[in-house]
């Protein structure tokens, strides 16, 4: 049976089958496999006996809900009003640079992918990021470079292709 | 005109909650009647932007009529500048927590859902303790109250009180018409009563120590104190408790940063205030004694002279064009159009009355967005366009 | 009931039910609300706001259509705001809207387009969006076209998809700037869940979702000289095609019909009708077979309920949905896919014809039969059985490009061989119809008697309701059919897709046991068929079924089996329901399908 599989019979068993259980269940897959693929998708949608189409609508309306391939690390780096005026380009650019993508992209082993996403609610400790869960704050270029460093040190990262 | 009123430090909300099982057993043992005077008399608004009287909001689930209703803690804190509910959540979440224990008790709602935002994740796992510390206690005092946290995934929208009741119900985060209002038919289209987390905060501080203790504080129309998330061009951004009813100069005194050309009140979906009208401004919730008054959710961003703010209105649109939940017209095209249509004249591809029939356009989405956000994401560009016209063209 | 509120509109003090909407009052006043996303079918949206009007007292205005009346309300729907409001609300969705009206197949019935002239919407003020966006058009299906530069975002045609037909091809998906209107993964339409139905395209304000047109195909045919070019009429097109044409809603065109498409140089003009008796016949027999197998032989591979299998809307919704419930539909192929059969082997032995040289064409209320005549199974004939299928629309746009002036031309028959038909195959253009011809002939070839209703007229099995049932019991039958005595026939009829899956999902859990179905796909039948003219609401589709039922009363025959052409082709040709050549021209089969 396909690992995805479980992971959401699981999910259902845990969350429930109804509608109102969707999200959770959405979040759930994402929180493992980081995107949903149309595979996943239309496993969602027959464990809980709803529309394909309505699935897929649902999934893309979330920004957080990633349908296309992500990497195991995905930075969100918050491009909102302060940020941005506090120097978010900047920090673009440092983990461009260091990662060698630009915005949008996955690195090649896979590891990294990068986006901008809207106000993370760090405004007072701006520019702030997000790598999966974790808020990293105040970033600078230096700063910024100490943090992904941490991660391609991190066992694992290398090994996964 | 200027405002008499000047800037008051409060400190209510942080303050330890170290007495909430007292608070909470005092309190479910009052009568629910009891428990919406005190709120009405309070005179308690909605701290999430809109500024609804709480009380009422409370009075009206309670009168309906139905076996399962729910309290909501709206977390989904989306807007560009506020800060403040997770810290409220990180810092004293019995507080919350009590608080909607107590409104389940005063609507008769067994159950309760916090939404909190998905970049809020990492809070989870601290409130999830928190929950599971305050049922055992409720399971002691025999209150039946279950409390669940609700995750968000990313959608600015969802801080809309019905789009948030869709979003958990597993669609698409789109505003619903109204009528029907949350108070007879909220989340599973049950009688739900929807609050911000700072105003359930504030609730606690009304039940703790009464509602005259709060009334006193603040302005007539604007009463209590607030909490405002203070950012941008600021030597000491952070998040302040203040009375409500203060003028923005003496704001600006005390959090800018000796050159601030204006302070952006309310977000990217509230209003932009020059220099010029600082004094003139009073911040709090609308009002005859207080000139021009503005509700706000807390976000207060100062910018100073080096910033243009072409760049601060793209910003904020372009946040719009996205974060729009597109359903409906004035709000998906609109937000669009005015974007494209600033760009076009700063390019020199309008000319400069482009952005009267802009202003127009704004106006028009005012009136007839489906949403109270799809209703006020034009504010900045109208508030930006009208002070620093040239700012657009040149 | 609740006492009547008061409110004024325009000044003007109204008196109406509580709950009614502003839209609604406005309507019975005889004020017009413009709208564009509110539609009698279905739920209330207000995401448009082109309906926006004024109450005293509120800074905001409000949607018409989704907001209740108050007592005392004064309501504006023609003040400044409202109108510079509405103004810019046209503006916009032009803005967004890829507005090439000369090029667009829905010029001249399009409700932005009418909107636009109506408001003299002249100048382009604000900036047109549609460059800045990555709009495919789909073209894979062989019905429908969705283009998405068109589309408004007004999501008629997801509420139709989802509510009218439980199908749910179509979703809303992004949000923002990007929100649009698609399928799952923005898969192509024939590669998703998709019937075909049309319905969506019945309900779309404009020209983002049209049927496939095969119009010059037909034209290249009938000019072509060493091609013989027949065609056929479905029921439900006489009774539609007039509203093209300048006719009111429930008007009889068949005898103007007949005379258009001669002059348009079709070289035989027959009717659907003639195959729908036949079906009948194989149908009615192929029920009674199933009974007695099921009855007498207690032969548990013969599945009961029997369903009906002529809307192939409904026949893609069962393949997707109920795969495991195939053995149910009945094998007959639907009247279009018979008459297409038959035109190039009966029809073309008769007339001495190569059959290589014939062009069947038919003339549908019908996207979905798009679909049907492009499935690979249907070339029993030797040869396509159906080469282009029509709609009643594509029908009206080619005799207004013949500058035919349709409302002066003489009644014209039908030509013979397999033009004849009964009013049980004409009622076959309304739900219920099928049914209530199947009935007419099994009764009487069960116990020699008419059905025991009025007059033929079976009552139960007609009107609007979504799922309608009735049961016939039968007493003192013919010899042969001995072991139906006492036995009372349960039948059910639905219409809607979403009626279809109430009706399935009972059977499958076994809380009701019917002998025999109709479902169709389409809201009404076939009258209120994907192909037929826009605008369609529930009063024109009950006006269409009044005219269908009309014209069966008028007809002289109204039981299938009388009709002297099926009972001639039995005699020369098939020589017996069910028989060896019927199976082999007749019949079909199913393909299983993917619900996800």
């Amino acid at each position: 049976m396909n690992p995805v599989s479980d992971l959401i019979r699981n999910l259902a068993d845990q969350y429930g089958r109804n509608r109102h259980n969707l999200l959770p269940i959405l979040q759930g897959v994402v929180e493992q496999e980081k995107y949903l693929s149309e595979f996943s998708m239309t496993e969602i949608a027959r464990e809980l006996d709803l529309p394909a189409a309505d699935v897929y609508g649902t999934a893309t309306f979330y920004s957080f809900l990633e349908h296309k391939k992500m990497g195991k690390y995905i930075i969100r780096v918050c491009k909102t009003i302060t940020c941005s005026m506090k120097g978010k380009n900047q920090i673009m650019l440092a983990i461009e640079d260091m990662l060698k993508i630009n915005v949008g992209e996955t690195t090649p082993d896979g590891n990294f992918s990068l986006l901008q996403t809207n106000c993370l609610g760090f405004c007072h400790k701006a520019p702030a990021m997000l790598i999966n869960n974790e808020v990293y704050t105040e970033l600078t270029p230096e700063k910024v470079r100490e943090i992904l460093s941490s991660y391609l040190k991190k066992k694992g990262v290398h090994n996964d292709n | 005109m200027t405002t008499n009123y000047q800037l008051k430090r409060a400190d209510f909300i942080f303050k330890n909650e170290n007495d909430w099982e007292e608070v909470l057993s005092k309190n479910i043992n009052r009568s629910p009647q009891e428990l919406i005077n005190e709120l009405i008399s309070s005179e308690l608004k909605g701290r999430g932007g809109a500024g609804f009287p709480t009380g009422l909001k409370w009075k009206l689930s309670a009168e309906a009529v139905d076996e399962t209703k729910y309290v909501i803690c709206n977390a989904d804190e989306g807007e560009p500048g506020t800060f403040k509910d997770r810290e409220i959540l990180s810092r004293v979440p019995f507080k919350v927590l009590t608080a909607m224990a107590v409104c389940g008790h005063v609507i008769g709602a067994k159950e309760g859902y916090i939404y909190l935002r998905g970049e809020y994740f990492f809070l989870q796992p601290e409130l999830n303790k928190a929950i599971g510390e305050f049922e055992y206690y409720c399971k002691e005092i025999n209150l039946d109250f279950k409390i669940r946290i609700f995750m968000g995934s990313g959608a600015y929208i969802c801080g809309e009180e019905t789009a948030l009741f869709e979003s958990m119900e597993g669609k698409r985060g789109e505003p619903r018409n109204k009528p029907p209002y949350p108070s007879s038919c909220g989340y599973m289209g049950k009688p739900t009563v929807i609050n911000n987390v700072e105003t359930l905060a504030h609730t606690f501080t009304i039940f703790k120590y009464g509602a005259k203790r709060f009334y006193d504080l603040g302005v007539q129309y604007s009463r209590g104190s607030k909490l405002f998330s203070v950012s941008g061009d600021t030597p000491k951004p952070g998040i302040y408790e203040l009375e409500l009813g203060m003028s923005l100069a003496d704001f600006v005194d005390e959090f800018g940063d000796g050159d601030t050309k204006a302070v952006q009140v309310g977000g990217a979906s509230g209003f932009l205030v020059p220099r010029k009208r600082f004094s003139e401004t009073a911040i709090g919730f609308q009002g005859k004694l207080t000139g021009i008054s503005l509700p706000t959710g807390g976000s207060m961003m100062l910018f100073n002279s080096s910033r243009s703010m072409f760049n601060v209105l793209d910003n904020y649109l372009e946040f719009f064009r996205e974060e729009s939940c597109g359903q409906c017209t004035p709000c998906r095209v609109g937000c669009q159009q005015l974007l494209k249509g600033i760009k076009a004249v700063k390019r020199g591809e309008k000319n400069a009355q482009y952005l009267d029939k802009l202003l127009r356009l704004a106006e028009t989405m005012q009136y007839t967005a489906k949403c109270g956000l799809g209703q006020s994401v034009a504010n900045s560009f109208s508030s930006i366009v009208e002070n620093f016209r040239e700012e657009m063209i040149y | 009931m609740a006492k009547n509120i008061k409110i004024t509109i325009n000044g003007v003090t109204v008196e109406i039910e509580p709950g009614t909407t502003i839209l609604e009052a406005a309507r019975q006043t005889g004020v017009i609300i413009p709208t564009l996303c509110y539609h009698k079918d279905l739920c209330v949206a207000g995401n448009c706001r082109v309906c926006v009007t004024e109450i005293v007292g509120q800074k905001r205005l409000t949607a018409a259509c989704a907001t209740p009346c108050e007592e005392g309300m004064e309501v504006l729907t023609n003040s400044l705001k409202v109108r510079n409001s509405r103004k810019h609300i046209i503006e916009l969705l032009l803005s967004e809207h890829n507005a090439d009206c000369t090029r667009c197949y829905k010029n001249g019935n399009c409700e932005l387009q009418l909107l636009a002239s109506e408001y003299k919407i002249m100048t382009q003020d604000f900036i047109r969006l549609v460059p800045f966006k990555k709009y495919s058009i789909d073209m894979f299906s062989p019905s429908i076209i969705k283009d998405d530069s068109k589309c408004i975002r007004c999501q008629r045609c997801v509420r139709t998809c989802a509510e009218l037909q439980g199908v749910n091809a179509l979703t809303v998906a992004h949000k923002g700037d990007q929100m649009k209107i698609t399928t799952f993964f923005e898969k192509t339409m024939n590669d998703v869940v998709c019937t075909n139905c049309g319905q969506c395209i019945n309900h779309c304000p404009t020209g983002a979702l049209v049927e496939k047109n095969y119009i010059e195909e037909v034209w290249d045919a009938i000019a072509d000289k060493t091609r013989h070019v027949v065609v056929q009429t479905a029921p439900a097109v006489r009774v539609g095609l007039g509203e093209e044409l300048g006719f009111e809603p429930g008007s009889r065109v068949t005898g103007k019909m007949v005379a258009a498409l001669k002059r348009l140089g079709f070289d035989a003009v027959m009717d659907t009708d003639f195959t729908a008796d036949l079906t009948i016949m194989e149908e009615g027999t192929e029920l009674l077979t199933r009974l007695k197998k099921v009855l007498v032989d207690r032969d548990e591979e013969v599945k009961l309920p029997m369903a009906t299998s002529c809307s192939p809307g409904w026949i893609k919704y069962i393949e997707h949905m109920y795969p495991d419930y195939l053995d149910h539909l009945s094998t007959c192929k639907s009247p279009q896919q018979m008459f297409g059969a038959l035109a190039k082997t009966y029809y073309a032995k008769a007339r001495n014809l190569d059959p290589e040289k014939i062009v069947s064409v038919s003339i549908m209320p019908c996207t979905a039969k798009k679909f049907e005549a492009n499935r690979p199974e249907m070339h029993d004939s030797g040869y396509r059985d159906v080469d282009y299928v029509l709609t009643t629309r594509e029908l009206a746009i080619m005799i207004k490009q013949a500058g035919i002036d349709f409302m002066k031309l003489e009644d014209m028959h039908y030509d013979r061989l397999m033009g004849e038909s009964t009013g049980a195959g004409v009622i076959f253009g309304a739900t219920g119809g099928v049914m209530e011809a199947a009935l007419r002939t099994a009764y009487e070839l069960v116990t020699g008697r008419d059905v025991p209703f009025e007059n033929l007229n079976i009552a139960p099995v007609r009107g609007m309701d979504g799922v309608k049932e009735a049961s016939v019991k039968i007493e003192n039958p013919l010899k042969e059919w001995a072991f139906l005595d006492g036995v009372e026939l349960k039948c059910a009829v639905a219409h809607g897709l979403v009626n279809a899956k109430k009706v399935m999902d009972s059977i499958r859990s076994g809380e009701t046991s019917y002998h025999f179905i109709e479902f169709m796909a389409c809201p009404g039948g076939c009258l209120g068929g994907g192909g037929q003219p826009i605008p369609t609401s529930p009063e024109i589709r009950r006006k269409r079924a009044e005219a269908i039922y009309a014209e069966d009363e008028g007809m002289p025959l109204r039981k299938s089996h009388l009709n002297p052409e099926v009972i001639k082709i039995y005699k020369d040709f098939l020589d017996k329901p069910l028989g060896e050549k019927s199976h082999q021209l007749l019949h079909t089969k199913y393909t299983a399908r993917e619900r996800f």
